[in-house]
């Protein structure tokens, strides 16, 4: 049986914990897409400015130098990692910098005394990481749009993969802002791990045409895994096998959800 | 039923400070309670623990009778909390903070949306409502965070300082209004700087000082023990040395003010007399402190010289 928590006052009522969880999480949600929209010019723009630079100087000006991979234009090869990447580095930043905001300004203290539990915390800022890496990623595929026609072999691993590498993400944002200290600690990460990742993870080349130690290298970068699930979604080809991605990305998202609930119970960096 | 139980409640931070040594504390549902003490004394970690944004080291603490450590989730839902310091954002406007606030607590957009129109109204900052609340003034932000924290009309309110850098005309009327909230069921505890504060507003105290409470009575018992008050009396000439007085221990703090110790069993107008025979007249007299002041300092002097 639900608890009931009686309210005094002029709106007598009672809640189940359920509704506080479900309402909640809702607002949180609500309040993470209201920041991103407020803000839009910071947080939707700069990746469709970005993906068409990208495209015209990849795409158009050296891509066309470049020849095709694997029968596959390479405009059209490099999309959907151009897309991923979009996804990746937005769904990373809005919960990094949603966060940690609301920690350096105080204001996460209006969660911490809620009766919230922090399961439904971290689900909420997640998922205000999916929506902003869902709203870029549809940007960016527009965008990609008017260089080159984009296939979809198989919509539901298109959607699988930029769904689970968002959440992969926007927990690894998560625990960015949980461990930083100053806005310096939040961006360490973006750019001196994720950003080098990204490129080495096959967004602009297929780790066939590498060198055997290279190739191997590559393998131990897990935005590879995610770069290629996504592709094989439009193009039907991954330089791995998608099981072996989809293992990862869900692996991973149980394993940093679990350490971020964890994390946010004992509060570190966040309660005395 | 209490509103708030403590038992043995102890904590001590990572950098070695004890800061509650051990309180035992019961708040009655529906009173308007004070909890006082000097700076660093441990008020504030109590209210910490009591809303979970400290974690304590020991004892125990229920949110009518809702255990804080197994039922925690419903202990949060009763209460509701206005800090010492700001922290809402204060990129968001005062209608988006407390709708937001009443979604954490479970209520629904449409009856928060209501709530925030009554609360901001009554709390003066309706008019204020989309404006983004960093260019609110510090009262207006003071009154923002009450309205934040009664969104979820909770059963017990906790105030940490809510009328620090407020106006008198403006703290008054906050007065009369969480006078009225306590009228309508809801339990207050209060911590206050301005003992006067206290003093007209609660009905129960707890004095709080090194970790321990020194003090817990009712107001008017803890007042009826003060038996000596002090005045101060501007005089029309200046004197050189305190005048010596039968009875009345008399200092001179200025050329032309002197502070005269009277007990409760003596009238003041043995002591006017004696002032008149020695050639000193009074232009104005007031009382140095309010009464829970003194009974208050007085506390603490004794828990600081123990």
């Amino acid at each position: 049986m639900s608890t009931v928590i009686e309210q005094p006052g002029a709106h007598p009522q009672a809640l189940s914990l359920a509704q506080i969880r479900r309402v909640g999480f809702q607002t949180i949600v609500i309040r993470e897409y209201n920041r991103i929209v407020r803000i839009w010019s910071q947080t939707i723009l700069p990746s469709g400015v970005t993906a068409t630079l990208y495209f015209l100087i990849f795409g158009a000006v050296i891509g066309s130098r470049i020849g095709s991979t694997d029968g596959i234009s390479y405009m059209l090869y490099i999309a959907p990692g151009l897309i991923m990447q979009a996804v990746i580095i937005n769904s990373y930043n809005n919960v990094v910098s949603s966060f940690f905001g609301a920690k350096f300004g105080k204001h996460i203290e209006e969660l911490l005394v809620s009766p919230l539990p922090s399961w439904i915390i971290v689900s909420g800022y997640v998922t205000g990481g999916l929506v902003r890496g869902t709203m870029v990623g549809l940007l960016v595929s527009i965008v990609t749009l008017f260089f080159t026609h984009l296939p979809v072999d198989h919509p539901v691993i298109v959607v699988a993969a930029a769904a689970l590498t968002s959440a992969t993400f926007a927990l690894g944002g998560f625990l960015n802002a949980m461990f930083a200290k100053n806005f310096d600690q939040i961006s360490i990460i973006p750019n001196f791990v994720l950003t080098p990742l990204i490129y080495l993870g096959g967004v602009f080349y297929s780790i066939a045409q590498l060198p055997a130690w290279a190739h191997h290298l590559s393998l131990i970068d897990p935005i590879l895994y995610m770069v290629n699930a996504f592709r094989f979604g439009f193009l039907g080809l991954s330089d791995v096998p998608v099981v072996v991605a989809f293992t990862i990305m869900l692996s991973a998202i149980v394993a940093l959800f679990a350490t971020a609930v964890l994390l946010l119970d004992r509060s570190s960096g966040i309660r005395e | 039923m209490n509103a708030l139980s403590v038992r043995g409640l102890t904590k001590t931070y990572r950098n070695g400070v004890q800061a509650l040594k051990g309180i035992d504390l019961a708040v009655e549902q529906g009173d308007f309670f004070a909890l006082l003490g000097p700076n660093g004394a441990g008020k504030t970690t109590l209210i910490g623990i009591v809303t979970s944004l400290v974690r304590k080291t020991g004892g125990e603490a229920s949110i009518f009778g809702y255990d804080i450590d197994r039922q925690l989730e419903a202990a949060k839902s009763c209460i509701g909390v206005v800090p010492q310091e700001i922290n809402f954002n204060l990129f968001e406007s005062p209608e988006t903070i407390v709708v937001n606030q009443a979604g954490f607590y479970g209520i629904p957009r449409r009856l928060a949306r209501q709530r925030a129109e009554k609360y901001l109204k009554q709390l003066q900052l309706w008019d204020k409502r989309n404006h983004a609340s960093r260019g609110l003034s510090g009262g207006m932000k003071r009154r923002l965070m009450i309205a934040r924290a009664l969104m979820h009309e909770p059963r017990l309110l906790i105030l940490d300082e809510p009328t620090a850098g407020v106006d008198i005309e403006i703290r008054r009327s906050m007065w009369d209004f969480l006078r009225e909230i306590n009228r309508n069921g809801t339990t207050i505890i209060l911590t206050t700087h301005y003992l006067e504060e206290a003093e007209t507003l609660c009905r129960n105290i707890a004095i709080i000082d090194g970790g321990r409470i020194i003090e817990r009575d009712r107001m008017s018992n803890l007042l009826r023990r003060l038996h000596t008050e002090t005045f101060v009396l501007t005089l029309s000439a200046p004197l050189a040395q305190a005048p010596a007085l039968d009875r009345y221990p008399v200092k001179l703090v200025e050329e032309t003010t002197l502070e005269v110790e009277v007990s409760k069993d003596e009238n003041l107008n043995e002591l006017f007399a004696q002032l008149s025979d020695r050639g000193i007249e009074v232009l104005s007299m007031r009382t140095k402190v309010n009464r829970l002041e003194e009974i208050f300092l007085r506390l603490v002097e004794k828990g600081a010289a123990a």
